[in-house]
């Protein structure tokens, strides 16, 4: 710049030329796994302070002592028995309420008859604390298999069936008008318009209700069992073994954690259609 | 008269005293009009109209709306909304058949994809499509089902101006190709006399004024003076 051309135009700060990038409010890109970072940690940690002594092996034993007790319950002991079992348990329990949820919300969602007999019943069910029917199903359904498995259905049928049903009367009203407009007949509507529109909603339910099987399981078999992970960390907590209720947590935690992203990756497949949006 | 002179001469759509209301507001009154087969009709009116209400008529989609009249429509109708209404969960083309199925019509299908420039889109998201490309596809949608008689409500209300005055052209063409009958909603006088043979102007639950467009003169600008004056618009001409 001459020495003319600065005297007769006038100084302008430099801010004033340069574009100025606004500070992004976004939380930035996302890094891969950055999920188990915390829980990581969380191990790590735990190994170290188990390491330099500063945690009594009675309450919190290490890390390395828990997977030892585990390999040891696994080869040795009843541990495959038990896994087996409370997997029955919360399968059965969970095919039996998803069943039901769904073919209920279906009912309420799509016929008025269905939801004035249906909607009233399963929020009026909803208000009662499952849990807090173990002891009339006992002695309905006896202290076997049978109870256990009608209090998990009763667990998740309840989610899947109030998403569900929320996402059905959720269908939005235009896309109703476009299928009589296209002259579809009901039961493609149904399976066309109305199954597809309820898909995430019933996805939420499905989530939620994986989870309660898992939480229905534990209390089920703390209470009232033979047999099962449950059972296990029942008696280890009478003979003071910390370990071994240590390794019922995790498995109980595997297996949440499991079924969970299970869900979701058939969740991300079956709603692929969603991803265009998040991206 | 022999069948065939009759359907000749049969007006597409009919309505005879269509009296329509809600709570007890009379919104058409005692409509009387004949659309003839393959003639592009505009229909004008201020929002609150009615025109909408005379459009969902004709489509059959005002269920529980208090009324009486005669009302007669072809069997084949296709309805263009205001939003192009594709459901976010099916592909474009799948949109494009919905309701239809058979090998003929995913070729159909296609065809009338390819014939609103949307070739090689069949496998896209609606997500993924532009405003003027989704209501593209819901042009191709109502095509695919040959319709007799094409309902439009505002069908490029929404889209902006350049893009709307492509969709004008890709219209006027394709009825040009297809000769439905046509009835357009809008509220935009320059589109109505761009793209109708006649326009109506809907006032008070009434026509008040039926002005034929000739489409060969050079009176664009009397028409577009007539029709607002009959919307009750007065222009400042500077």
């Amino acid at each position: 710049m001459t020495a003319t051309a600065v005297s007769t135009a006038p100084a302008l700060p430099e801010t004033d030329h340069r574009v100025r990038r606004r500070r992004s409010l976004a939380p930035g890109k996302r890094v891969p796994a950055a999920r188990l970072v915390g829980p990581a940690l969380l191990v790590v940690l735990w190994a170290v302070a188990s390491a330099a002594g500063a945690l009594d092996p009675g309450a919190i034993p290490a890390p390395w002592t828990v997977l030892d007790t585990g390999a040891h319950l696994w080869t040795d002991g009843t541990l495959p028995d038990d896994i087996l079992t409370s997997l029955q348990r919360a399968g059965t329990g969970f095919v039996i309420g998803l069943t039901a949820g769904v073919v209920l919300a279906l009912a309420s969602g799509l016929s008025r008859t269905g939801e004035a007999l249906i909607d009233g019943t399963v929020n009026l069910n909803r208000a009662i604390p499952t849990l807090g029917l173990i002891p009339l199903f006992i002695l309905w359904l006896g202290i076997g298999e049978t109870f256990k498995i009608a209090i998990i259905a009763i667990v998740v049928y309840i989610p899947i069936y109030l998403n569900t049903h929320a996402a059905l009367s959720g269908i939005d009203s235009r896309f109703v008008e476009l299928a009589e407009v296209q002259g579809l007949s009901r039961v493609r509507f149904i399976r066309q318009i109305v199954v597809p529109g309820a898909l995430p909603g019933f996805f939420v339910g499905l989530r939620l209700g994986v989870t309660g099987s898992w939480l229905g399981l534990v209390v089920l078999e703390q209470i009232n069992a033979t047999s099962g992970l449950g059972y296990m960390m029942f008696q280890a907590q009478n003979y003071g073994q910390t370990d071994v209720i240590l390794v019922g947590l995790v498995v109980y935690g595997i297996f949440g954690l499991v079924s969970d992203s299970t869900v979701r990756i058939i969740e991300r497949r079956v709603l692929s259609w969603r991803r265009t949006l998040s991206n | 008269m022999a069948p065939h002179t009759e359907q000749l001469t049969r007006p597409a759509v009919q309505l005879r005293g269509l009296t329509r209301s809600f709570d007890g507001r009379t919104v058409l009154d005692g409509i009387d009009l004949d659309i003839p087969a393959g003639q592009f009709t505009a229909l004008l009116g201020h929002s609150g109209s009615g025109k909408s209400t005379l459009l969902r008529a004709v489509a059959g989609l005002d269920h529980e709306v208090a009324g009486s009249g005669q009302l007669s429509a072809p069997e084949r109708v296709s309805v263009v909304f205001q939003d192009s209404r594709l459901l976010p969960w099916r592909r474009v083309l799948d949109n494009v058949l919905l309701g239809l199925d058979g090998k003929e019509a995913v070729r159909k299908g296609r065809e009338a994809l390819a014939e609103v420039g949307l070739e090689g889109r069949e496998r896209a998201w609606p997500n993924e499509l532009s405003g003027g490309e989704a209501q593209r596809a819901a042009l191709a949608r109502s095509l695919v089902r040959e319709p007799e008689l094409l309902l439009a409500d505002e069908p490029f209300g929404a889209l902006d101006a350049l893009t709307r005055i492509r969709m004008h052209g890709l219209l006027r063409e394709l009825w040009e190709r297809h000769r439905p009958s046509v009835l357009l909603v809008t509220h935009d006088v320059d589109e109505a006399i761009v793209l109708a043979d006649r326009v109506l102007v809907l006032e008070r639950g009434r026509i008040g004024l039926d002005l034929t467009i000739d489409r060969d003169a050079h009176a664009r600008g009397e028409y577009r003076g007539r029709l607002l004056a009959a919307l009750g618009v007065t222009e400042d001409v500077r």
